[in-house]
């Protein structure tokens, strides 16, 4: 596989969650199209980390190019969880302040 | 086109499908279950790239915990495809037209970069992805940041029990 088919991929995966962000005014779905977008650039990291390492392979056998990506991939898993864990806190406490998942209710500090 | 190949086009079709469906849904839970599609298809992409543990943790954390998560947030709202809230049509258009001309932007990028031309990715091959090397390493080199992570954890911990409890 051509390394564009997995940019391409990664692309309309994180422009589709662009697009939710944008278009959707709940704020569970607008989280969850977060989530989409963390996930592409994961899948993208993933994939470069496998053309360096066959990179790499192709002069040392043993090589662990690579593996440092993966990892990057693993941290950012967890931020992400940790991430979730806070902003499900926010939004369940915006939903009882205002009865509301609409994010344009959150306009308040304007005034 | 062998048995990678076509993996590769049906999960990509699969996750995109899913993703576009993530976002359509009216229904919130059909939206988190669209989600968990999204996920698998993505664990099936880390497993053709032989990085398997990563598939693992993906389905644990992501379709297991953090989809729970939004599950139970969703019922516990008790919310409904009627009482969601819709921007005017005019609004949704320019954000799908923001979101294209993004896409159309870094896409058109990626094709004039002829550094990228002739590196392929290799399916099923490679041992970087086994929990073994992906342990050794991250407990060699990345023993800091594992480390802070838990710090991390448990600051999300702290924080999001202060704001979800009743004040």
């Amino acid at each position: 596989m051509p390394i564009q088919y997995y940019i391409y991929l990664c692309l309309a995966l994180f422009s589709i969650g662009i697009v939710g962000v944008l278009t959707r005014r709940n704020a569970i779905i607008v989280f969850m199209c977060i989530e989409l977008m963390l996930n592409a650039v994961n899948l993208l990291l993933v994939a470069f980390s496998k053309v360096h390492n066959t990179m790499a392979l192709a002069g040392d056998k043993t090589s662990m190019i690579g593996i440092e990506a993966q990892l990057f991939v693993f941290f950012i898993m967890v931020v992400a969880a940790a991430e979730v864990s806070v902003g499900l806190a926010i939004i369940v406490m915006m939903y009882r302040n205002v009865h509301s998942l609409d994010i344009n209710f959150l306009n308040r500090l304007k005034n | 086109m062998n048995i990678s190949q076509f993996l590769f086009y049906f999960l990509t079709v699969l996750a995109l499908f899913s993703a576009v469906m993530v976002v359509v849904s009216k229904n919130p839970v059909h939206s988190v279950l669209w989600l968990i599609a999204v996920f698998f298809a993505i664990s099936g992409h880390y497993i053709l790239l032989n990085a398997q543990f990563l598939a693992i943790v993906n389905l644990i954390v992501y379709a297991g915990a953090i989809m729970v998560l939004f599950l139970f947030v969703i019922m516990l709202m008790n919310l409904n495809a009627s009482t969601e809230p819709q921007k005017n049509n005019w609004l949704k258009l320019a954000g799908v037209i923001a979101g294209g001309c993004f896409m159309m932007v870094l896409v058109s990028l990626v094709k004039q970069a002829n550094e990228l031309n002739n590196i392929a990715v290799t399916m099923g091959s490679g041992d970087i992805g086994l929990i073994k090397n992906l342990g050794k390493a991250l407990f060699n080199d990345f023993v800091v940041p594992f480390e802070i992570s838990s710090v991390l954890f448990l600051s999300a911990m702290v924080g999001a029990v202060v704001i979800g409890k009743k004040a």
